[in-house]
């Protein structure tokens, strides 16, 4: 690391906490994010440790509601939301497009303040006693009867909701204004479409998440009726305006994890993604539709029948274009050279699980089914298939693929891939059983439950206890790649984007001159050699 | 039935059970052929055409929007008949039938209170004779609770604020599972209970048992009397209000000149809320109930004033 790259630019903790530096930022966010995983991870330990017999044995039903109030709460917020957009997206959006830095670096900065600000308030909620009203805040639970935290909590959340606008906001106007000469909309990497379709989502629909929030405060705190039928409020408005903000919440939760997916696939099966402009367009019709399916959420609720027709005639509608995107990433692999490094085994783990997961999300579209299954752990099972099996899963293969740019350094295959198996594995040991025991009728946010549930409970701790290890194995390998790994080259993996153009790790601002693209993204010659978007 | 053939799932006992596992049986069908395609072709490719194996890789599929064209209607069709399919069954499954007998559940922090229309209750369990449609008519006194029963497939959230009523019917004597399926707080595992379905007889005889002083609608009588009402809706009162005998089941003329039908939760709204809807050529002088009156009391006026549905006023 002769040359001058953003990491040896200053060594003062004033030069990395007053950063305006797309790439220090996306760091800052990095650590951040490690640390919510693994207090969202440790309390869904003790969910799976408690759950291994059909008894209250190591909490109370007190601790356990705010158990997994907190892993809902920390993992939505303050992980997968911000996972992809904040740490990778920041990192390699303006890499990505040939720019210097977001549109808007001093609001980066102020989104990163606003998010460990509402980080900070929401630890607080949890350390001083914590939340018991699940993350969905039903009222009139969480307004009149719940005695934990819940305005620090619904505060903390609203907070952070701001950082996740300013971030929408930084992409949309990057995307918009600050592409390379040359990088015309349908030569943008398919990673920037799902960002910029994850964008809109989260600066439409976020500021709805905020009302809610502010009303629940409010009727908690001075008594206003708004839900609570007691007051002359009415509960199905809450979940009306919750899940307006919270099913297009699921996209912003998938939407980058499919966009990374789009560049491993390419670069490690050495070829063009299949049918560009469809997974392209693809992204910004599940965010347009995403808006039109929250009441799905709310079949049994008691809303009219005519309504629940429609929201489960969109909601089938808005698995189309997922559908789309899962057959294109298969097409692409047709008569490619592909190589199965790390981040490829992520990209292969990604689109079974992914898959399972949106099967699973038709049954409970379909209406008479879901009048079974929801409310029970087969919803469980289905959300972690997306939101884990997909989403984290992308995150690693993202974060294996970029890791070399990121930080200049090679890690261990091997471990890499062991690790990538070993989270396949731990995954469906724990969640495939919840699928089974949702059918069977197990209600989720169960404390205590039947003894003929049990079978499955404890294939699903054990399964748990090697995801832990599986999640905790990169914090070792990548850790010991950043002080001791080989140093990696410009582009290590032959990739055609601009980001692997420039130096790993990248100089200060970017590029030594500003890059021309010439060419379509995802470009190999007939022997498998990448050819830059701007040679 | 090949239902028992699987280990862990256990048999329905509704009249629709059997059409929801059938529906669970082709949504798992279909998925597991596109699953075994899907994974089938990554395994194809994967394998074929892992990098440095020699395999022809000339003459690629262009890209071209036949294929696009084709998964997506292929997808979309599918999706369309799943969604019927789906649909059709729970227009079906919410359809009333005639002869129903009513039973009240009322729902509250951590506990299921049944009434039935003879005057018994129960704690966390519902007795209810096999073959016979039951209307189940549910309030909550303070969170939302849901009422599942897995052996129906049935589920139905318990909004407070409101009725919510719900048709059941069991196939099968025997003991099953009742669940509170929305988190209601601390408890909440706790909110279980069972569903009873006995022979008609049997259910006769438990009914008799339970030898209860008096009957829903008598104790709503008594009520009746006890919080006022009486004397502006009884017989021979001198303010007008509309009398409530011959009232259950009619079409009532609003004073904005919509016609409502006067069921279970209309007679509700008008103890609760007597301003929201006002009967045509009446003064809204009744003063609210709201908070003086609890789900327990509430039904019971209900069940009386549907009982003098036969009486003429």
């Amino acid at each position: 690391m002769n040359e001058d790259n953003y990491l040896n630019a200053g060594f003062t903790l004033r030069s990395w906490l007053l950063t305006t530096d797309h790439k220090r930022i996306a760091i800052l966010y990095f650590a951040s994010l490690i640390f919510f995983f693994f207090i969202g991870g440790a309390a869904a330990t003790a969910i799976r440790i408690e759950l291994a017999t059909p008894q209250a044995d190591l909490v109370s039903s007190d601790m356990y509601n705010r158990l997994f109030t907190m892993h809902g709460i920390v993992m939505v917020w303050f992980f997968l939301i911000p996972s992809v957009p904040n740490t990778l997206g920041n990192f390699i959006v303006p890499l990505m497009i040939g720019a210097r830095d977001l549109a808007f670096p001093r609001l980066n900065l102020l989104s990163w303040y606003l998010f460990m600000l509402g980080g900070c308030v929401t630890l607080f909620a949890i350390a001083a006693g914590g939340v018991d009203t699940g993350w969905t805040f039903y009222a009139p639970f969480s307004t009149l009867y719940s005695n934990s935290h819940v305005v620090a909590a619904v505060l903390g959340i609203f907070i952070a909701g701001f950082s996740s606008i300013l971030t929408g906001l930084n992409f949309i106007v990057t995307i918009h204004r600050l592409r390379a000469p040359g990088l015309t909309w349908y030569r943008l990497p398919l990673f920037l479409w799902s960002l910029y379709a994850t964008s809109v989502i989260l600066v439409l629909a976020t500021p709805i998440l905020a009302i809610t929030l502010v009303l629940i405060a409010v009727e908690r705190v001075f008594g206003v009726g708004i839900f609570d039928p007691k007051i002359s409020g009415d509960p199905l408005l809450f979940q009306h305006l919750f899940w307006f903000y919270s099913h297009p919440a699921v996209y912003i939760m998938i939407l980058p994890g499919m966009g990374v997916v789009n560049e491993l696939i390419s670069c490690f099966s050495r070829k063009e993604v299949f049918g560009y402009k469809f997974v392209a367009w693809a992204s910004l019709a599940i965010a347009a539709v995403g808006f039109l399916v929250w009441g799905h959420h709310m079949f049994v609720s008691g809303q009219s029948v005519v309504a629940s027709l429609v929201f489960s005639f969109m909601s089938f509608i808005v698995a189309v274009p997922s559908a789309i995107k899962v057959f294109n990433w298969t097409a692409t692999l047709h008569k490619g050279s592909i190589r199965f490094d790390a981040p490829m085994l992520y990209a292969l783990a990604f689109i079974g699980l992914f898959t399972i997961g949106g099967l699973t999300g038709l049954f409970l579209a379909c209406l008479a089914y879901d009048v079974h299954a929801t409310d029970t752990y087969f919803v469980v099972a289905h959300f972690h298939y997306i939101m884990v099996g997909g989403m984290v899963t992308a995150y690693f293969g993202g974060l294996h693929y970029w890791w070399p740019k990121i930080t200049g350094r090679l890690y261990s295959e091997a471990w890499a891939r062991a690790a990538a198996i070993l989270i396949f594995f731990g995954f469906n040991l724990t969640f495939f059983p919840q699928f089974i025991l949702g059918a069977e009728g197990m209600p989720r946010r169960y404390h205590v439950y039947a003894p003929e549930f049990q079978v499955w409970n404890v294939l699903s701790s054990a399964g748990a206890s090697v995801l832990a290890v599986a999640y905790l194995l990169p914090l070792f390998y990548l850790g010991y790649s950043l002080f001791f790994g080989a140093r990696a080259s410009a582009n290590p993996w032959d990739a055609p984007g601009l980001e692997w153009q420039t130096p790993s790790p990248p100089p200060e601002y970017n590029f030594e001159v500003q890059p021309v693209v010439t060419r379509a993204p995802y470009q190999y010659s007939k022997n498998f050699k990448a050819e830059p978007q701007n040679a | 039935m090949w239902r028992a053939w699987i280990p862990f799932w256990h048999e329905g006992v509704s009249r629709h059970s059997g059409d929801v596992d059938l529906l669970f049986t082709g949504l798992l069908l279909a998925s597991s052929l596109v699953l075994g395609l899907l994974f089938f072709l990554l395994a194809l490719f994967c394998i074929r055409y892992r990098a440095g194996n020699r395999v022809d890789r000339g003459g690629r599929v262009a890209k071209s929007w036949h294929w696009e064209v084709s998964w997506t209607a292929a997808s979309l069709l599918a999706f369309l008949g799943l969604f019927v399919w789906g649909a059709s069954l729970f227009l079906d499954i919410y359809r009333p039938h005639a002869d129903e007998l009513s039973i009240f559940v009322v729902a509250k922090q951590w506990m299921w209170k049944v009434q039935h229309p003879g005057g018994q209750s129960e704690i966390n369990a519902l007795h209810i004779p096999v073959h016979h449609p039951i209307r189940l008519i549910m309030a909550s006194q303070d969170v939302i609770h849901s009422f599942f029963i897995p052996a129906l497939r049935l589920k139905h959230d318990v909004v407070p604020g409101r009725y919510q009523d719900l048709e059941i019917e069991a196939d099968k004597p025997g003991h099953y599972h009742l669940f509170c399926a929305e988190y209601c707080g601390t408890e909440h595992s706790g909110m279980t209970g069972e569903l009873v379905a006995m022979e008609p007889a049997d259910y006769a005889a438990w009914l008799s048992q339970q030898g209860p002083s008096s009957s829903l609608a008598q104790e709503g009588g008594a009520l009746f009397r006890q919080l006022g009402c009486s004397g502006c809706h009884g017989l021979g009162s001198k303010v007008r209000a509309p009398p409530m005998e011959g009232l259950y089941g009619t079409q009532v003329a609003l004073s904005d000149g919509t016609t409502v039908v006067a069921d279970d939760k209309y007679l509700r709204d008008s103890i609760l809320l007597p301003r929201s809807q006002i009967a045509a050529g009446y003064q809204p002088v009744m003063p609210s109930f709201e908070g003086k009156v609890s789900e327990d009391q509430l039904l019971r006026l209900v069940v009386y004033i549907k009982s003098l549905a036969g009486h003429q006023p």
